[in-house]
């Protein structure tokens, strides 16, 4: 088994065509014997169908790797998904055509209303909101298999085997083992359909700012979780063995409470895993209720939404430096030991000043992060790139993975106020060019340039990679105020020689210094 | 207020406290600006320059201290000057209050606030009135430019049809401000530059600027700083070792520059009779130190001198006013930096706050008291950086060592994963149907696919990549639709919601992910 997994991963996606080929004419399929026959598109073009959508889902995602490609990666992805809508809606054993149009044409429009309409500062917002559709869509469609194999059973019992239809049909030519493996995937679709429309939905409150950021838990904390997830555990068992529904049921409910707690318990900065880790569960209750239905291309296409938000979550954590569990079980770790003191006083200098330094420098390094979008900055920022380039100054923007609250969120932010991609770097690109530049500005972020992730081996963010901005001649730092960062930590940048603090609204601050340029 | 400069008096002095352009800073803060006639002359300010810049320009100094509130000036005020002064007046020099008490005393007599430039205190904030530094600055690079004109030779290493020509050495010692810029200077004049000082943290900044730091091998690691980023006295075993490695390097050595001082003390004697005599004929000694008895034995303040062996000392201790137009602009800004800090409203009305540090601790008369020397400031001045661990470096053995460990722990690793997810397929297989391993051979391979497909996605894309990801995971659309067809008018209702937000859904995430894409605009 595990042997065939190394073939070559570049005949994967050929690979996956085989499982699906065997499309037997519907009439074969009851005479055959049962265990063998249960892929339900039996046509052969909805299969052939599925194939394509599937190699179109890959090659949209490939085409991620660069913004021209991007352009037209996308297509892939849209006529991916009509086809695959197409095929199943043309395939055997569907019904009720019209409710089906009219729920697509309602659902479309809100989603055509909402694309147009949201703005780019509320994307993490949106990302979540609709992660909870697809959790919520994934614990119906669980419940509906379990309705459905009810009445399969029923019917069986009282000997009626053949005017089903659909879904029913497939179910009915289940043994008796395939329907264990059957209800433990249901169970899990289920499960992690609710982990994820509830996790997602107090994810998307606390980036809308309609519910507290700070980290929140009830008493007993995470052996409440534990013993939740155990309770659903026996609760499964239950149902394997032949509890009704109800069990189905409260395993929605406690996987739903589940996903609550575990949310609550995070803090806004860290939210950024979490809403890539929610990204990766939507794709697994996917790929979970692709098993129940026995339908590849959910499995496939959910995999590939898991593996790709896994590995965000990945990304973002190890540029937190923090393991997955750490951020998930919510909060910074435990002190290691006293912070060391930080000697010296924050400058505060005012917009005449900030000018002064730019007019007088030849490379600028601009460090957006969450502030910036906060105060709906981008605009501005993009204007003073615009002129201090036009000035003949070299600007380039440093972006740290975890900066904003989205993976990519600032680039998203910059490339909707039309700063041009190429100027924008990733941490690892520009890292090194600090020392040879002549004024940082650090745009309402704190921790990603925080000098104590590599100074002090006790702080609670040692070790995190972190833009060296100190290195610079200059650091200019606009911050609301002198509070500490999301993380509560101290700043010793702040206090280093050569930064200054222009303390005030990020978007007016900048919108100072325009005029003073010249 | 009226803020007034006077001629300086001094004898050989170029300096003015205001030029043309500090002035018309101060305007804005609100004050009037009066520069005594001819002032600014020997620094290249004409009185025209200054009445250009709306300067008053009163005939004496008599007439200027008469009509000003607050009265600038470069060096310490002479009797004569004093007298002028009236109660209620601000006095803004440089004044040496640890050797001068008898002026302070005259000072507080007359009712005069006296501000010493020399006594700005070393923190952050007030680095842009700090005089001294600003001072030394030029004194640092005066003195390379006069180790040049009384260096018969090339400071840079040349090869000319002629013949070849060695880079001249220079050995900078005390890397403070005025040895940095020394240091810098000689670099770029070309000569190989060495620094020493017996602060170990400046190594850094004397490599940065592009010369040798000289490591002293001394045991009882050589800590000389103390708080302020002065230097303290060195201990007597270390001050031995120190000369040695002096004496070693004399002979190299064409030229010395010496900017050795501890605060309130006599210059520590670095350079002694012997090492001259060990120097070669046509080398150079600038001893910036002349001022408080020079680092060099054989320095006479304010004169050049050249001793038997053909070695010239240069003793000058007007290294800055011999930059005048320079130093008066930079003296000129500490100035006007120091009436922005007592201006804080820009209306032209002096605050004289005593509880700021850096006013407090320049202050030395007020409100008819000495009020030197200040109390220690709240803040700490710049904070000793503690010398770095050295990280041992490895020997290409050991590294090579460390490379096969790590690979067979990345081996083994791999292995124990491979071992264990075999046996748990094998052990999946042994009781879930053909049917079901069928759909996991497809989900696994999807996986790696995903894997593979994501790590090349650009990070700055990650936002789009996670809006058609859940764009396509609505596929979950297609189990809904199998399901629509039911017979069951429960089933039916569900998937229909599941339609619906799944359609919600597709749309939504596409769309919005068309429209991020099309906003990245390459330049």
């Amino acid at each position: 088994m595990i042997l065939s997994l190394l073939t070559p991963l570049s005949q994967a996606s050929g690979t996956l065509v085989v499982t699906d080929a065997p499309g037997l004419p519907e009439g074969a399929a009851v005479a055959a014997p049962v265990s063998v026959v249960e892929a339900l598109p039996a046509y052969g073009f909805t299969t052939a169908a599925y194939v394509v959508a599937a190699v179109l889902f890959i090659l949209s995602l490939g085409g991620l790797s660069g913004q021209e490609s991007a352009k037209r990666a996308i297509w892939y992805g849209i006529v991916g998904m009509a086809l695959a809508v197409v095929a199943t809606l043309l395939g055997p054993g569907l019904g009720n055509w019209w409710l089906t149009l009219v729920m697509l044409a309602i659902g479309g429009a809100i989603g055509w209303v909402i694309a147009t309409r949201v703005q780019m500062t509320e994307m993490p917002q949106l990302i979540a909101a609709m992660h909870s559709l697809v959790g919520l869509a994934a614990v119906f469609v669980g419940l509906n298999a379990q309705l459905e194999l009810g009445n399969v059973l029923r019917a069986r019992a009282s000997g009626i085997v053949d005017n089903f239809h659909g879904f029913a049909a497939v179910l009915a030519h289940k043994t008796a083992a395939e329907i264990a493996v059957l209800k433990v995937e249901v169970a899990l679709g289920v499960f992690i359909g609710a982990v994820t429309f509830t996790g997602s939905i107090v994810a998307f409150g606390k980036l809308a700012g309609k519910m507290d950021g700070k980290p929140k838990k009830l008493p007993g904390g995470h052996w409440l979780n534990l013993g939740a997830a155990i309770l659903s555990l026996l609760l499964l068992l239950a149902y394997l063995w032949g509890a009704g529904i109800w069990s189905l049921l409260l395993i929605a409910v406690i996987a739903g409470f589940i996903g609550w707690h575990l949310i609550m318990g995070i803090g806004g900065a860290d939210m950024p895993v979490v809403v890539s880790m929610l990204n990766s569960y939507s794709g697994w209750a996917a790929a979970m209720i692709g098993f129940t239905l026995s339908n590849d291309l959910l499995i496939v296409t959910g995999a590939l939404v898991g593996s790709s938000g896994a590995i965000l979550s990945y990304i973002m954590c190890r540029a937190m430096n923090r393991s997955f569990i750490s951020v998930i079980l919510g909060g910074f770790g435990g002190e290691a030991g006293p912070a060391m003191e930080i000697e010296g006083e924050q400058v505060a200098i005012d917009a005449e000043g900030v000018a002064a330094a730019l007019n007088e420098a030849d490379s600028v390094i601009i460090v957006p992060g969450y502030g910036m979008a906060v105060a709906q900055a981008q605009q501005s920022v993009s204007e003073l790139t615009r002129k201090l380039r036009a000035a003949g100054k070299e600007v380039r923007f440093a972006i740290h993975p975890v900066a904003g609250r989205l993976p990519g969120h600032m680039n998203v932010l910059l490339a909707e106020a039309k700063v041009p991609y190429d100027i924008v770097m990733e941490m690892d690109e520009i890292n090194e060019d600090f020392p040879s530049t002549d004024v940082a500005i650090v745009i309402g972020s704190n921790d990603i340039v925080n000098p104590a992730a590599q100074e002090d081996p006790n702080s609670p963010i040692a070790g995190m990679p972190v833009l060296e901005v100190w290195k610079a001649k200059h650091v200019f730092v606009s911050k609301r105020g002198q509070g500490t960062g999301y993380s509560g930590i101290e700043n010793p940048l702040f206090y280093k020689e050569n930064t200054r603090m222009f303390y005030g609204d990020a978007k007016k601050s900048v919108d100072a210094l325009l005029p003073l340029l010249d | 207020m009226k803020v007034g400069a006077i001629r300086e008096t001094g004898e050989g002095e170029a300096r003015v406290a205001v030029t043309p352009s500090s002035a018309a800073h101060l305007q804005k803060l609100g004050h009037e600006v009066a520069v005594e006639s001819g002032a600014g002359e020997r620094a290249g300010f004409s009185d025209a320059d200054y009445r250009a810049a709306g300067v008053d320009i009163p005939p004496d100094a008599a007439s200027l201290t008469a009509e000003a509130d607050v009265v600038v000036k470069v060096r310490a005020p002479s009797e004569a000057e004093v007298g002028l002064l009236r109660e209620g007046q601000t006095l803004i020099s440089f004044i040496a209050p640890a050797s001068s008490p008898a002026l302070m005393e005259a000072l507080r007599a007359q009712g005069v606030t006296t501000i010493a430039m020399d006594m700005v205190p070393r923190i952050s904030r007030a680095q842009k009135m700090d005089a001294l530094s600003s001072m030394a600055n030029i004194a640092g690079y005066r003195a390379v430019i006069e180790a040049a004109a009384n260096f018969g030779r090339f400071f840079t290493g040349q090869v000319t049809a002629a013949g070849k020509v060695p880079p001249a050495r220079v050995l900078v010692v005390g890397a403070g401000v005025a040895g940095l810029a020394a240091i810098g200077t000689a670099t770029s004049l070309g000569a190989q530059v060495y620094a020493f000082d017996v602060r170990p943290e400046v190594a850094e900044q004397i490599e940065s600027m592009g010369a040798e730091f000289v490591y002293l091998d001394f045991a009882d690691s050589q800590d000389g700083a103390e708080t302020g980023g002065y230097a303290k006295p060195s201990s007597p075993e270390f001050l031995a070792k120190q000369l040695e490695k002096f004496r070693e390097l004399a002979p190299q050595m064409d030229i010395v520059i010496t900017t050795a001082l501890i605060p309130n003390r006599p210059a520590p004697k670095l350079w002694t009779e012997d090492m001259v005599r060990a120097m070669k004929p046509g080398s150079v000694v600038v001893d910036l130190a002349a001022e408080r008895g020079g680092n060099c034995d054989l320095t006479v303040p304010d004169q050049k001198i050249v001793t038997e062996n053909g070695v010239t000392i240069v003793g000058y201790t007007d290294f800055p006013s011999r930059m005048g137009a320079q130093a008066s602009e930079l003296y000129a800004n500490n100035i006007r930096h120091f009436l922005h800090d007592l201006t804080p409203n820009k209306d032209g009305v002096i605050h004289h706050d005593m509880e700021d540090d850096v006013i407090r601790g320049a202050t030395v008369t007020h409100a008819g008291a000495v009020t030197w020397p200040p109390p220690p400031p709240k803040v700490q001045a710049i904070a000793a950086a503690k010398p770095k661990p050295k990280v041992p470096d490895l020997t290409p053995e050991e590294r090579r060592a460390n490379e096969v460990a790590a690979f067979r722990a990345q081996t083994r690793s791999q292995y124990t994963l491979l071992t264990v997810g075999a046996v748990l397929m094998l052990l999946i297989g042994l009781f879930a149907p053909a049917s079901f391993l069928q759909h996991f051979i497809v989900f696994v391979l999807a996986c790696f696919v995903g894997f593979q497909v994501i790590w090349n996605v650009s990070h700055s894309l990650h936002t789009p990549l996670m809006a058609v990801t859940n764009a396509i995971s609505s596929i979950i659309i297609v189990g809904a639709l199998l399901q629509i067809g039911s017979g069951s008018w429960l089933v039916v209702l569900l998937a229909a919601l599941s339609v619906l937000m799944a359609g919600i859904n597709i749309f939504g995430g596409f769309l919005v992910t068309r429209r991020m894409l099309a906003m990245f605009q390459k330049s």
